[in-house]
């Protein structure tokens, strides 16, 4: 392995690529994720020695290999799992969680589930792209219902899974979503997803240009991008479309968003809901949205702090205690004890 | 072993009789308390000064409906005026609680044993759920045996009758007054109980007040004679022991300390300990979580997959990782042990072994899971394998893990079982400042550093950890270069990889002791091997037969992946080999298989231990055969 030289000044994208060939196919949405997250390390200059990235099994999971960070490239599904013991074993290590749609909320649903209720300080990536690549082709846990597939020739009768849902329902409290094309919006959202103590969840629509192409050109075509994409930002109206010319506004009796164009049948800009990061219920009816009729929503949807698993386990723990160290003198000889004499 | 009279009966008040071993077996509802009967009757004993074991016996069922026989929850000590190696064959005082109690247990008391029976106890309702279509005590049931029926519920409602407890409260003091009776009956002081129930019932005074009173009226009821006339006090001299300072200890305390006295050896500030809760393991995790002042950190994780990936990812960032289960969370384990194994990170795997196979009898004890172990894996993945023999063996077991987990950089997975784990015994507390350190030296020197650079002498690679400058790498399951450590798929590198896998493991053999043997010398007409928690019970069979004249050895394994090298040689020795063992058969296979010798196996696999005539009638009939 040869070891690269630490870069002196502002680092550059490079200085986080590793020396292994990327081995994903030409086209592949991952090739843009990893651009982004090399250029995010870059720009946040973070320490490479504290930098961890760890995955699961899949396509998006090869990526701790390309990283030139520590890395490992562990099991199926567990990745959150191994995640969790890293930090509870050095709180200060910067922890990246590299997962699929398959990895991350089918064989690994359970740790997903328990690392975001937990709140564990870790940045997740889940790579959806709606379908298992790696074993070739099989629909996963968030294909829409009648994907057809080599497991699913009359296709998929199985209702998917919303993974922003999902998260917000376990409990996560830093819920982001953007899209492997829509590069600075990406980079954005992992500065972002970094920068929040506790467990991050970000979801990227990534295209799989092999066994799932296009899967998602209802929000993500050039042409239809601005009327299917609501790009939200913390404290501003929710508007999208050409020109911002639409907006959401809430209707009470409904309990329900509904698409208004400002400047018709008399909706201001004051009748649109402001987007507020720390509104749960918001959130919810954010990551509600889906094409046709409504657009998908893009950026951090839902940020509200609380303390992380980890500091609150430490907490628990005397500062400067280690093992090391320990006591084992007066922990034997404590209770009841005897004498024999000799 | 039976209760042996030493000296004639003397007779007369104040008077009592010479024992030098007794079985004693509390048993009642599992809402009774005769775990806590127990643990007090052993705490008391060890105080005295005998040499003890115990064996709790209790039912999955947290509370079982009252008065049923599958509710039935026991506690035994075998105490002893000698050396004590097992919680005893037969039981000479059974105290039965209620008809269910008697009925379970009764088989096991020897012939002229005592029975102490709860007659308030044994009503119609209570004798219908336990199946006796007559009440036993007033019929021959119990001719074989000296029977001492006492209305202790009635005798306890007196006792506590001051304290204003309602009728349910003051019958749950029931178990103190059996256990004052039995402290008289045996000599035992009663000092230690009272500071324990004041502190267990610190919030609740009239508990207190009502249990002290209920434990000493049934001691008073001995000392002031109200017994039948036939019984007497019994007097058991203390043992002869090792001179030092003593505890009573149960294998999952040892194993916890002995886990972090390794922790701490290999000069290491975090023990992280991933678990998730299973019978009989789980106590392990508890102790483990009180040890936070010392550094340690406890997971109590989703499942058992989350617990042991924890444990990889703590391992990985630098600590000691340390997972722990029983057969069935073990299975689950496997995937990630592998990759444990294919990363060759150290880890310690605790299994508490329990009758199976899936959820089989949680509650009683087996050694079934030496194949899971040693081979219960996908692919060629070794790993190390160690068990514990006894309770405080489990201390230094614990220690020898770490020691060949850091050094070897191997998952190694500890056998314990059900008995093992609940099980205590006197403990002579070693003194810590001897233990020999361990030192584990992590990697920072990026010269000429990959991550599966391989000691040339262990074949170990080297612990490099996240947070170390110019050592950034990457591991993962995919197959690696042996010369770079990078990803690779070529069919050599894999054969090489595998190999090298293999004879790192099998290397451990030139690190750990030779075999020796715990009784006899080497060759002979027979030698019996066993390991883990059967010590006791082949220990004590081996020396009867040899008293006996026999031609007979015992060998019994620590280290059960690899073996220790001179193993073949020793057992090549004898003419005839023995395996008792808790399962069907696994070590005797491992070791026909791996030494090519005519081992046969004594299977039990009742959930019981071993009792040690059944050992030595097997001795017996293979030195016939």
């Amino acid at each position: 392995m040869t070891v690269a030289t630490p870069p002196a000044g502002q680092p550059t994208a490079k200085d986080f690529a590793s020396d292994q060939e990327v081995r994903w196919c030409p086209g592949c949405g991952d090739y843009a994720i990893l651009k982004a997250v090399l250029k995010t390390l870059a720009d946040l200059a973070v320490p490479r020695e504290q930098t961890v990235f760890v995955s699961g099994i899949g396509c998006s999971s090869r990526f701790p290999y390309y990283v030139s960070t520590y890395g490992f490239h562990t099991i199926h599904g567990r990745a959150p799992a191994i995640a969790t013991g890293v930090k509870l074993a050095n709180p200060e290590l910067d922890v990246w969680v590299i997962t699929g749609d398959g990895d991350g909320l089918s064989i690994g649903g359970n740790h997903m589930l328990h690392v975001l209720r937990r709140n564990v300080n870790l940045q997740i990536i889940l790579f959806n792209n709606e379908i298992y690549g790696l074993t070739k082709g099989q629909y996963s846990p968030t294909s829409r219902q009648g994907t057809r597939s080599p497991s699913t020739p009359l296709g998929s009768v199985d209702y998917p899974v919303s993974p922003g849902a999902f998260a917000l329902g376990a409990g996560a409290r830093f819920i982001a979503r953007s899209i492997d094309t829509l590069q600075p919006h990406l980079i954005g959202v992992l500065k972002r997803a970094h920068e929040h103590r506790g467990a991050s969840f970000v979801e990227v629509f990534q295209n799989c240009v092999v066994f799932n192409d296009g899967v998602f050109e209802d929000f993500t075509a050039k042409a239809i991008a601005p009327e299917m994409q609501l790009h939200v930002q913390h404290g501003k109206p929710l508007r999208f479309g050409k020109g911002d010319a639409k907006g959401l506004r809430l209707d009470p009796a409904r309990l329900a968003v509904e698409v208004v164009t400002v400047g018709e049948n008399g909706v201001t800009e004051s009748d649109l809901l402001v987007h507020d990061e720390k509104n749960r219920t918001l959130a919810a009816l954010l990551l509600g949205l889906a094409p046709p009729a409504f657009p998908t929503a893009l950026g951090v949807i839902y940020c509200d702090p609380a303390a992380t698993y980890e500091e609150q386990a430490y907490e628990q723990i005397p500062a400067g205690a280690s093992v090391a160290r320990a006591d084992l003198e007066r922990l034997l000889h404590q209770g009841q004890t005897w004498t024999v004499a000799g | 072993m039976l209760m042996a009279t030493t000296s004639p009966p003397e007779t007369g008040q104040g008077t009592r009789e010479a024992r030098e071993h007794v079985v004693i077996r509390f048993a009642g509802d599992s809402g009774d308390g005769m775990q806590l009967t127990g643990t007090q009757f052993t705490v008391e004993t060890a105080l005295a000064g005998n040499d003890l074991a115990t064996f709790p016996d209790y039912p999955a069922e947290i509370r079982a409906p009252a008065g049923t026989t599958f509710g039935v929850s026991a506690f035994q000590i075998h105490f002893g005026a000698t050396d004590v190696r097992t919680a005893g064959d037969d039981v000479d005082v059974l105290v039965a609680m209620n008809p269910a109690a008697l009925t379970t247990n009764l088989r096991d008391v020897r012939l002229g044993g005592t029975v102490v029976a709860d007659v308030g106890a044994f009503t119609e309702r209570n004798l219908q759920k336990a199946g006796y279509a007559a009440n036993p005590l007033d019929d021959h049931t119990l001719a074989p045996y000296q029977v001492i029926t006492l209305d202790i519920s009635k005798l306890t409602l007196d006792a506590v009758a001051d304290f204003g407890l309602g009728q349910k409260e003051a019958l749950r003091c029931r178990n103190m007054w059996a256990l004052g009776l039995m402290l008289w009956m045996y000599e035992r002081e009663r000092a230690t109980t009272v500071r324990w129930l004041e502190k267990k019932f610190a919030k609740r005074p009239e508990l207190v007040r009502a249990n002290i009173a209920a434990l000493n009226a049934g001691h008073a009821f001995g000392e002031t004679a109200e017994m039948p006339t036939s019984v007497v006090g019994y007097r058991v001299a203390p043992a002869e022991v090792a001179p030092g300072e003593y505890r009573t200890v149960s294998g999952t305390e040892a194993l916890a300390w002995g886990l972090l006295a390794g922790t701490r050896a290999a000069g290491l500030r975090r023990l992280m300990f991933g678990s998730y809760p299973i019978t009989p393991a789980s106590p392990l995790l508890h102790v483990l979580a009180g040890l936070k002042q010392h550094g340690v950190v406890t997971f109590q994780a989703e499942d058992e997959i989350a617990a042991i990936g924890a444990a990889i990812g703590a391992s990985y960032a630098g600590a000691l990782g340390m997972t722990s289960s029983s057969g069935p969370g073990i299975a689950l384990k496997s995937e990630a042990l592998g990759l444990a194994i294919a990363t060759e990170l150290p880890l310690i795997v605790v299994n508490s072994q329990r009758a199976g196979p899936s959820t089989g009898m949680p509650t009683k004890t087996e050694q079934s899971d030496l194949y899971q172990a040693v081979y219960g894996r996908n692919a060629d993945a070794p790993l190390a394998v160690v068990a514990a023999a006894t309770p405080g063996d489990c201390f230094e077991v614990g220690i020898e893990a770490v020691r060949l987990a850091t050094k070897y950089m191997t998952p190694v997975i500890v056998l314990t079982d059900g008995y093992l784990a609940n099980a205590a015994e006197p403990w002579r507390i070693p003194d810590v400042s001897d233990l020999a350190g361990f030192p584990v030296h992590y990697r920072t020197d990026p010269e000429g550093f990959h991550p599966f650079l391989r000691d040339p002498t262990t074949l170990a690679r080297p612990w490099a950890v996240p947070g170390t400058p110019g050592l950034e790498h990457r591991v993962g399951g995919i197959e690696r270069d042996y010369a770079t450590g990078h990803i690779s798929y070529d069919p050599e590198n894999h054969e090489r990889m595998t190999k090298v896998r293999a004879a790192k493991i099998a290397g451990i053999a030139q690190d750990i002791p030779l075999q020796d043997l715990a009784v006899g010398g080497p060759g002979g007409r027979l030698v019996v091997v066993g390991w883990g928690s059967t010590f006791g019970p082949i220990l004590q069979a081996v020396r009867t037969a040899r008293e006996q004249g026999l031609d007979v050895a015992q060998v019994h394994l620590r280290y059960l992946s690899p073996f220790p090298r001179n193993l073949g040689e020793l057992l090549a020795g004898f003419e005839r080999v023995l395996v008792p063992e808790m399962n069907n058969g696994q070590l005797v296979n491992i070791l026909r298989a791996t030494y090519l010798v005519p081992a046969v196996g004594l299977n039990k696999i009742t959930g019981k231990p071993f009792k040690v005539r059944e050992i030595l009638a097997a001795i017996h009939a293979a030195l016939e055969a």
